[in-house]
């Protein structure tokens, strides 16, 4: 994993003898450099005792990590002297013993598995670049116009999805479980794809994002909590509100630039949710506010079994069998609306003059204002919009919990929804929806593996980083064509 | 609109006038004291050896620096008058209508050519799109815009000969049409000076013709209302200065050395001086000139 430019060079070195006695050494000496520093990281451990705290020694995992450096590090090299294929044959065996027969200890049967399933990975990598004879820029641009076709595709795959999202709660399949993540996807594709305005179109790397997705949680949790305000009151003012925050924080920080406008969003969001743990009195600290009101049915009806004073129950309204479900899918469909919402506000933007110029300024900033663009409105613009979208999921998100914490909208939140917008591949729409599919709902999916999901997450975002540098689906299509025959459909068929 | 011809405002007050401008970074003086001016429908060729200060000057013209002394204004045919000093950056392109290109060429590589020149076209898009706000309703006057602003592209991808690679990513156009598509996209902001940085750098022979002609096109033609476009040309490649400027200003050190028609301008002794270097001796100091007699006889010595 570490060398993919040594797939490469395979084929002209295996006719050359192997040299076993480098390799050896090589891969004894990346042993011993694991051994170094396993002793202290891996090998000791420290424990709660009655009398306060003890080290534990670990030594089956220190051998067990140098020996899986030892046999990577030597696999990897037999891969680069063109041994790939009996590598592959080894790690696999390897591999299948571990699985297959009972070994006295669980660490052995890792090494064997994991270090196997590794090591067979990047041989096989390393055979079928040998076998497919092409250069990593070939396959560079192969692999591009994969993408691109799969981004035509989505023309046709989207109205499919939509429908599919629309009926999902009508299946029988639709349990709680399976709606509730499917909220917290609509939710993050929604975050995804309102900071995409930020950072895919106008190019302004936004590290603070989930800033606004709290002052729109916390605007609904306050106006309910101090004024009794209903959700449908508040999901606008909710999205003014961050809106305003978001130009708020833009009048200053619009002026730097790259790495410094990163570092200062970053600190724009960590002030927010210190302000929402230190300002006791008014947000409730680190205890959060509980008991946020459940939406109604658009003001008409409530979704219990027992209304309050002068309210029609739903399940009353439409004749049904009351339902707890009823909610349930009643939050599905306005996180499906939202998200929808501010899908098709940025197909139609990217066709408009505001959103030609942030893609402009997110090209080359210098020759924009040589156009006589001006670069502070449009990205106050961008900035102001896309807060407004993450103050919309804000309040979403707090009605639907019912509670909110500063504990929701730490910086790893931030951290998420911009994987999602980068590996999905900047700009791209289709890119968001299944970049949080692998981010947000792999995960979920794999609940049962525990802390592995984790690891295998880290795994998967190296894997991407390493094939699709720019992305999953990184392809941009012109926004106006001249002559194409096939002019891209409009309105929300494309997403 | 003022009634009086574009060509007898240009006789009594020029497009441009530069007066008295003084540049300096720091201890640095980019730009010493220079006035010159430029008139509309004439190709004004700005040249001088490296670091004359030539990029310096067109910085402070389109805004992109404030220069330390001086005024630069601009006069439009209907009698406005611009303060250009006093404009940030993207005003001066948006309102006074100054437009330009760039030394190292900074297109939207990542946009297609197309897309390239409706940027271009923003301001007049963006108010048509009632501030993206009609436009997003879809109303229809901002679909008239819109295929006013394609027929201006396309007019002018005809004349840079780009109409083929409408659609391509601009980054991925060849070097040559990367400078003429930059030229479209000044031109498609509707100017009334253009500004061209080294436009014909790096092209070949055939091309910097092909530029020429599209720059003698660009000075004489005129805008539907009468108005004729004023060109401010930085360039090394005489051959190009001197068939199409029809006035040349040199710089060298900052300061203006020579000014006139490309004849009066090529045999000046002070541009031949500046290009060419000057007989030794001639002008140094005669503390310097000692001090070097004697130097050189001992640095012979040494060797």
């Amino acid at each position: 994993m570490t060398m993919p430019s040594h797939a490469a060079g395979a084929p002209h070195v295996a006719a050359k003898a192997v040299d076993w006695s480098g390799s050896l050494r090589d891969a004894g000496f990346a042993a011993f450099v694991a051994l170094l520093l396993t002793v202290p990281l891996v090998g000791l451990r420290t424990i709660d005792r009655p009398t306060g705290l003890g080290i534990e020694a670990r030594p089956e995992e220190v051998v067990a990590s140098v020996l899986l450096v030892f046999f990577g590090r030597l696999g990897l090299g037999l891969i680069g002297q063109g041994l790939a294929l009996p590598v592959l044959f080894l790690a696999l065996a390897a591999a299948a013993v571990g699985l297959a027969i009972p070994l006295p200890t669980q660490v052995l049967r890792l090494v064997l598995v994991a270090g196997g399933g590794i090591i067979a990975l990047r041989a096989a990598f390393a055979v079928t670049t040998h076998r497919s004879k092409l250069t990593l820029a070939e396959r560079d641009r192969k692999m591009d116009r994969v993408a691109a076709q799969v981004q035509h595709a989505t023309k046709y795959i989207a109205p499919v999805a939509f429908i599919g999202a629309v009926l999902l709660p009508m299946t029988p399949l639709a349990d709680r479980q399976l709606l509730d993540i499917g909220i917290l996807l609509l939710t993050y594709i929604m975050l995804g794809w309102g900071l995409n305005i930020v950072v895919g179109l106008a190019g302004l790397l936004d590290l603070g994002y989930v800033a606004f997705y709290a002052v729109g949680a916390y605007s609904y949790a306050l106006l309910a909590h101090y004024f009794g305000l209903s959700f449908w009151v508040c999901l606008p003012l909710a999205g003014l509100l961050a809106a305003f925050s978001g130009v708020l924080l833009g009048f200053p920080v619009l002026r730097l630039r790259g790495d410094y406008f990163a570092i200062v969003t970053l600190g724009f969001g960590e002030i927010v949710r210190i302000i929402l743990v230190n300002w006791y009195q008014f947000t409730g600290g680190p205890n959060g506010i509980s008991g946020i009101p459940r939406p109604s049915f658009f003001g008409l009806a409530e979704f219990s079994r027992t209304p309050a004073e002068g309210m029609a129950a739903f399940h009353e309204l439409f004749g049904l069998e009351f339902s707890p479900l009823h909610r349930i899918v009643f939050m599905y469909y306005l996180i499906l609306a939202l998200a929808l919402a501010v899908n098709l506000f940025t197909l139609r933007i990217r066709k408009l003059p505001l959103g030609r110029a942030w893609e402009a300024l997110r090209e080359d900033e210098i020759a924009s204002a040589s156009l006589g663009i001006n670069r502070t409105n449009m990205k106050l613009a961008a900035f102001a919009i896309a807060a407004m979208f993450g103050g919309f999921a804000g309040s979403f998100f707090a009605t639907r919990q019912g509670f909110i914490s500063p504990e929701s909208f730490t910086f790893i939140e931030s951290a998420i929804i911009l994987a999602i917008v980068v590996l999905g591949g900047m700009g791209s729409q289709a890119g968001v929806v299944v970049a949080t599919l692998l981010v947000i709902g792999l995960p979920e999916a794999f609940r049962e593996l525990a802390d592995y999901r984790m690891l295998a997450f880290g795994m998967g975002m190296v894997v991407i980083m390493l094939w699709r540098p720019r992305g999953l689906l990184a392809h941009r299509d012109p926004t106006i064509l001249l002559h194409g025959g096939k002019k891209p459909a409009t309105g929300g068929a494309a997403r | 609109m003022s009634a009086v011809t574009s060509t007898a405002m240009t006789d009594d007050k020029p497009l441009l006038s530069v007066e008295h401008l003084t540049m300096r970074f720091g201890g640095l003086v980019a730009n010493n004291d220079v006035s010159f001016v430029a008139r509309a429908g004439e190709i004004t060729a700005l040249i001088g050896p490296n670091g004359a200060g030539k990029t310096t000057l067109f910085n402070c013209v389109t805004g992109f620096y404030t220069p330390t002394v001086g005024r630069l204004t601009l006069r439009h045919s209907d009698g406005k008058e611009f303060l250009l000093e006093r404009m940030p950056g993207y005003r001066i392109a948006q309102q006074a209508g100054v437009a330009r290109t760039f030394q190292n060429i900074r297109l939207f590589g990542g946009m297609s050519v197309l897309e390239n020149l409706i940027v271009a076209q923003h301001n007049k898009l963006m108010r048509a799109s009632g501030f993206a706000i009609a436009g997003l309703l879809g109303l229809p006057t901002y679909r008239a815009a819109e295929n006013e602003a394609l027929e201006l592209a396309k007019y002018w991808l005809d004349r840079v000969k780009l109409t083929e690679f409408a659609d391509w990513e601009a980054g991925n156009l060849p070097y040559g049409a990367q400078r003429r598509l930059e030229i479209a996209r000044a031109m498609c902001t509707e100017p009334v000076l253009l500004c061209l940085d080294e436009p014909a750098a790096g092209l070949n022979p055939r091309e910097s013709g092909d530029l020429a002609e599209i720059l003698t096109f660009i000075r004489d033609a005129r805008n539907p209302n009468g108005r004729q476009t004023g060109v401010l040309l930085i360039e090394h490649d005489m051959s190009v200065v001197m068939r199409i400027s029809d006035h040349v200003v040199v710089l060298d050190y900052g300061r203006k050395i020579s000014d006139g028609d490309p004849n009066s301008v090529k045999n000046d002794p002070a541009v031949i001086r500046a290009y060419l270097g000057e007989d030794e001796d001639a002008d140094l100091p005669p503390e310097i000139a000692a001090d070097l007699s004697v130097s050189a006889p001992a640095a012979q010595k040494g060797a």
